[in-house]
């Protein structure tokens, strides 16, 4: 073996160590609810907990709002950029990456300062006009990855050529983009809508400050008040992020590969 | 539709060409999402900027920045910056060696797709059940813990404590590192191997080829992800609020009791609070335009 | 020759179960350009590597100017390389790239200065010393490889493939003026090639390798006219193949498409009854028959392909079809199609393959 791998595998296994460890532990944790033996009793209790049941039903439909909501923003705007308006790129490109620099807490700062019940545009004047709010706080939240992958599945694509050789057969915009640049951009799209549904799933602080039921500030309160508990919730939500990035990978083996691009 | 024609005037003088007659519907496919950043990115954003100069009266003031330098703030402003740098620091490196052992370091081909897979849950595991783990883990009950105690190390004797700057930053690396990897890795496929072949063969040593050509190139996407992660780690809240409860003074944990019962017992401190955490975020990444700008000379 | 610059004894490469250079033997003589000729995975480029010290030899000993380098690092041989990629340096101008060997070695600023505007002249781009690379076309870059290869005066220029990313055009001007650039400065030059015109055109000697091992090597001149096995005759130049059948060996009396021809004193050692197969040149081929040839073939003109200054002709000998060169001579018009004809050779240009 050379010198250089065996430099490369204590690298590696570091750092396996360092990422196993907590997640070993987290797991042992839950299982030492019962004095003495390891028990799925953490489980059980959080699985039949009501307001476990509530606060994820809920984050999981604000999560799929929150999917459609981006991918109305995202894809026809990524498209007409690709087709039409090549030259204003950098500055959609730039505000898509805005939510990395500006912290999500001063986004809903802001939210809560300009859309209270008084305002003009009172979000915040009703349960369902707050539910909306956090949707849409949420999709600023993922625009950045959202406008990645669907920009990225564009590129494979010839876009000006499938949209005029529609065109030539007859078709409008709604058909074009319905039929023709969904469908082909539909992996890229996916890819964006698990990842958004990862980050949103157990969303804090957005949701916490606009005190909507989701299921983030339920593992917050969880946390502060029970002990085995939270380490149940913890093991289940590292579930749920590993099956949303095994989806996007799984999802990427189907991606067209660049088809003939002229450039 | 006043809204629209209005950028449109904008764009003309540097497109005269494609503007022409299709100006109206031009403009039509990207309204959605220029609305929508305006409303619900741009605006809230400005709101608060704006509302950082104003006092209770409506009047334009400084007073609020001025009082952003009281001591209690600048702790807080203080703890958060060194966290956050200390997590994106450390997370680049190790996420660097991470990245350079799995392209160059001669593993097997399972080693590289693994380590990439997990990275990509990883840095996308934050929030409260990433603090839940490390209680698990590091907490006084934690397993490390009660195991290092158990062969005779007392974590907690020795000065070490879950809640404080080293057991955040050490939280913060679990998805600061992966987050590096996943960015990096393929800068790192690009440099290519003949590079060190004709470095070689010119005579320079492995420190020297590095020095001379892997730094310099790969600096520019380095020091993005050093800001990239440090803006990540500056506006985080989830982990350290789960973690510590309000008992750790940092901005964005100062920001959410603000806004929850006015801690501060002034709105337009707040609003100063908030503005202070985007100059810091857009500081960072001011600087790294900068930069870039100037080592552009060889970038495509 | 005399005293050997660059000497490769005995030398063997196994990766693993799998040989892929076999007992390689090859001495270069000071100033000399020898080309590796070959197609992909015949071990020319792994050689080259041994050179270079990018591979160690599983067996063998190199030595440069009577040193042994077997098992000298890479940075300690004093060797320059140019890449297939050009493999400069993205963040260094090209002046940068060509001091890169000098700073080093730790060279004055002064001295690496004259020595960098004296290899930017030599290559013909006194102008660029400022540019980044990927301002420079395909050919500029790798004039610049070159000039950063040769800067700090290496014993041994190693070239692999160096004109296989260019187009037709850039590469032949730039085959050209690596050659003149290695006559001047006079150093020992390896080049790995798969491009048999190439090779052809600019070494001294080429080695051509196949399936780990030196088939022939030889100048350009031997290697064409005279290849010794049918893998060589095959891959340098058009070669038309005639299987025949010996009928008498004693005479040299060989039967190809029903027709008998003879060629004495040029059998190989083939016996009565043996398969052969006839290697040709098109341009060892005359229409019609001549004094100097002995040998006559009976055949109907099958395509004429007008190429300028040659006429390439395809001719049908039975199943079998022949291809010929003849020049173009504007008094005479090409044949027709069709037409029936004789073709000549003489059997001193014939190569019997078993």
């Amino acid at each position: 073996m050379k010198r250089s791998s065996v430099w490369a595998w204590i690298t590696i296994i570091v750092g396996a160590a360092y990422f196993f460890l907590p997640l070993i532990a987290t797991l042992e944790f839950s299982l030492r609810m019962r004095r003495g033996e390891y028990s799925l009793d953490a489980y059980r209790i959080v699985f039949g907990d009501e307001r476990f049941q509530a606060t994820f039903g809920y984050s999981v439909m604000i999560a799929i709002f929150t999917i459609i909501l981006g991918v109305l923003i995202v894809v026809p705007t990524a498209y007409w950029i690709r087709l039409r308006m090549p030259w204003i790129r950098p500055v959609v490109e730039f505000i898509t990456l805005l939510p990395l620099i500006i912290p999500a807490i001063v986004i809903v700062f802001g939210y809560i300062r300009m859309y209270g019940s008084n305002s003009p545009l009172p979000f915040l004047g009703s349960a369902r006009g707050t539910d909306l709010l956090l949707t849409i706080g949420y999709a600023t939240l993922a625009l950045p990855y959202m406008y990645r992958a669907v920009d990225t599945g564009l590129r494979t694509i010839d876009v000006r050529t499938l949209t005029e050789a529609a065109q030539i057969l007859g078709a409008g915009w709604t058909t074009i983009i319905a039929r023709i640049i969904l469908p082909n951009v539909l992996i890229a799209v996916l890819s964006g809508a698990f990842l958004t549904f990862a980050i949103v799933i157990g969303e804090f602080t957005m949701a916490s400050l606009l005190n909507r039921p989701a299921f983030g500030p339920y593992l917050q309160n969880i946390g502060a008040n029970r002990a085995y508990e939270p380490a149940a919730l913890a093991v289940i939500a590292f579930a749920i992020t590993w099956g949303c990035m095994s989806v996007i990978q799984v999802l990427s083996r189907f991606a067209p590969k660049s088809a003939n691009r002229p450039n | 539709m006043s809204n629209l024609t209005a950028s449109a005037d904008v764009i003309k003088v540097a497109q005269p060409k494609a503007r022409s007659r299709r100006l109206p519907t031009h403009w039509l496919g990207v309204a959605p999402f220029f609305i929508f950043a305006l409303m619900f990115l741009i605006l809230p954003t400005l709101y608060l900027v704006v509302g950082a100069f104003q006092n209770n009266a409506g009047e334009w003031t400084l007073e609020n920045i001025a009082n952003l330098f009281q001591p209690s703030i600048l702790a807080a402003y203080w703890v958060s910056i060194r966290i956050s740098l200390a997590s994106a620091v450390l997370g680049a490196l190790v996420g660097l060696a991470i990245a350079i052992a799995i392209v160059r370091g001669g593993l097997p081909g399972w080693v590289r797709s693994a380590t990439l897979t997990f990275s990509g849950v990883a840095s996308n595991f934050a929030g409260v059940p990433l603090a839940f783990a490390f209680l698990a883990t590091l907490g006084r009950l934690g397993l490390v813990t009660v195991l290092l105690r158990e062969v005779g190390v007392n974590i907690y004797a020795l000065g070490f404590n879950i809640l404080s700057f080293w057991g955040l930053t050490l939280t913060y690396l679990f998805f600061q590192i992966p987050l590096m990897v996943v960015i990096i890795t393929p800068a790192i496929d690009g440099l290519k191997k003949e590079w060190g072949e004709a470095a070689a063969t010119l005579g320079a040593t492995t420190t020297q080829y590095w020095r001379m050509v892997v730094i310099p190139v790969l600096w520019p996407s380095l020091l993005g992800t050093v800001i990239l992660l440090f803006a990540n780690a500056f506006g985080a809240i989830a982990t350290a609020y789960a973690l510590t409860g309000s008992s750790l003074n940092i901005v964005p944990i100062l920001l959410y009791a603000q806004i929850r019962g006015d801690v501060l017992h002034n709105p337009h401190l707040g609003y100063a609070l908030a503005f202070g955490m985007i100059v810091v975020t857009g500081l960072a990444n001011v600087f790294y335009i900068w930069f870039r700008t100037r080592s552009e000379r060889w970038l495509k | 020759m005399a005293e050997p610059f660059l000497s490769i004894q005995g030398v063997k490469k196994s990766f693993g179960p799998t040989t892929v250079v076999q007992d390689f033997n090859l001495d270069v003589g000071s100033g000399e350009f020898v080309s590796f000729l070959g197609p992909s995975g015949c071990g020319k480029t792994t050689v080259l590597r041994m050179v270079a010290g990018f591979e160690e030899p599983s067996a063998g000993s190199i030595h440069i100017g009577g040193r042994d380098i077997t098992r000298l690092k890479p940075n300690q041989r004093n060797v320059g390389m140019v890449f297939q990629a050009y493999a400069l340096f993205p963040n260094l101008t090209v002046a940068q790239n060509v001091a890169f060997g000098l700073k080093v070695a730790g060279v004055s600023k002064a001295d690496s200065d004259r020595r960098v505007a004296e290899m930017l002249d030599l290559i013909k781009l006194p102008q660029f010393g400022d540019r980044y690379p990927y301002q420079l076309s395909g050919g500029q870059q790798q004039r610049v490889a070159l000039a950063r290869a040769l800067a700090p005066k290496p014993k041994v220029l190693l070239l692999d493939e160096p004109l296989s990313a260019l187009d037709a055009k850039v590469r032949v001007s730039l085959r050209d003026e690596i050659r003149s650039i290695q006559r001047e400065l006079g150093i020992t030059t390896i080049f790995v090639t798969h491009d048999q015109e190439e090779a052809l055109s600019i070494s001294d000697r080429i080695v051509v390798m196949y399936g780990g091992k030196a088939e022939q090597v030889g100048t350009p001149f031997e290697i064409y006219n005279r290849p010794q096995t049918r893998f060589v005759a095959n891959f340098v130049g058009t070669l038309n193949l005639l299987e025949g059948t010996v009928t008498d060996a004693s005479t040299g009396a060989v039967q190809v498409e029903a027709q008998d021809i003879t060629l004495p004193h040029k059998l190989n050692g083939a016996q009565t009854g043996e398969a052969v197969s006839l290697a040709l040149r098109p341009e060892a081929i005359t229409l019609g028959p001549r004094p100097e040839n002995d040998a006559v073939l009976r055949g109907e003109i099958a395509e004429v392909h007008f190429l300028g200054s040659v006429i390439r002709v395809r001719v049908g000998v039975g199943r079998s079809v022949v291809s010929l060169d003849t020049f173009n001579n504007s008094a005479t018009p090409p044949p027709t199609v069709g037409q029936k004809i004789e073709i000549s050779f003489s059997s001193n240009d014939l190569l019997v393959l078993h």
